[in-house]
């Protein structure tokens, strides 16, 4: 198991092996993500039952909380990737870390959006200064300052270790932010989902919500699978392996 | 299949304007995802596909 783990992080360590296998993955990632879409969306959209408080207004919930969950998941993946990077120098880990920023910063603006614009049906205003959401806002500053500081540095070396500083310092917004709503008295309602106990939804509710939380997660794998490639072929542009794929 | 028509599932209960202000606004920005990887693709293949030609025809000749 150990050696395995050895060898399986030597290899992710490895540019071009890292280039060479996600292109295999990508069609699958891509055709199952849409696969997934469609399905979580139909079934959510046209075939849930509406929520006997909210009406059909609940419906955000099938791009809210997977938005939700992924941006609060990809920051705290950035903030590993910032760490290996600061303590092995792994140059891949630094390069992930990078293009998770702004991916995870889309995940939290689409939450944020979706969030407004279900508060506003459903507690009569776009925003409030409570915690849940409050918390949710800092996660994308956070993401802000991360993105900022990896370009603010005179060498790209330093910009990613003040980076991957920040992003390790801003993880303890994350158990904040899932606290939030039992912490404090706010608007935002408890979770949906807990791991601990059974759901409380209708199955045509669930299921549908399920789907579209397992695809979120593999869009994000799809999109930081892309993203690193890019970061691959410019750094490593003057190595020969690069240079066939230049010359096709 | 939850509404009774096309129109009430576009009306979503009154809830319309909410449901699909939020869908769209996220499928632009997820459309923004998906499409911007792939132009910094070709634009980083291009440049550098340039570059190596231009030091091929410069290679001091011995």
């Amino acid at each position: 198991m150990w050696q395995w783990l050895k060898q399986l992080y030597h290899r992710l360590g490895s540019p071009k092996w890292f280039y060479d296998i996600t292109g295999r993955w990508i069609p699958w990632l891509a055709g199952l993500s849409a696969v997934g879409t469609i399905i979580g969306l139909i079934w959510g959209l046209a075939y849930a039952p509406a929520d006997y408080l909210q009406g059909n207004s609940f419906r955000i919930i099938y791009v809210h909380v997977p938005a939700a969950l992924l941006a609060q998941s990809a920051y705290m993946m950035m903030a590993v990737a910032g760490a290996v990077y600061l303590i092995w120098k792994m140059k891949m880990a630094a390069w992930v870390a990078k293009v998770i920023a702004p991916v995870g910063a889309s995940f939290c603006l689409i939450a944020l959006l979706t969030g407004a614009i279900w508060g506003k049906p459903t507690w009569g205003t776009w925003w409030v200064w409570d915690a849940r959401l409050t918390s949710m806002l800092l996660l994308l500053f956070l993401y802000f300052g991360v993105i900022a500081l990896q370009k603010a540095m005179d060498s790209e070396e330093s910009g990613f270790k003040a980076a991957a500083i920040l992003a390790l310092v801003g993880l303890v917004n994350i158990p904040i932010i899932k606290y939030s709503v039992e912490w404090w008295n706010t608007l935002h309602q408890p979770a949906t989902l807990k791991l601990t106990e059974k759901p409380s939804m209708h199955p045509d509710m669930l299921i549908p919500l399920l789907i579209m939380i397992v695809t979120a997660y593999l869009f994000f794998a799809l999109l930081v699978i892309l993203r690193t490639r890019n970061e691959i072929l410019w750094h490593e542009r003057k190595r020969s392996w690069v240079k066939e794929i230049l010359e096709r | 299949m939850h509404f009774d028509s096309f129109t009430a599932f576009l009306a979503m209960g009154n809830h319309g304007f909410y449901v699909w202000l939020s869908y769209g606004l996220t499928a632009l920005i997820v459309i923004w995802n998906l499409l911007l990887p792939g132009l910094q693709r070709r634009r980083l293949l291009k440049q550098q596909a340039q570059r190596l030609r231009r030091e091929k025809n410069h290679a001091p000749t011995a």
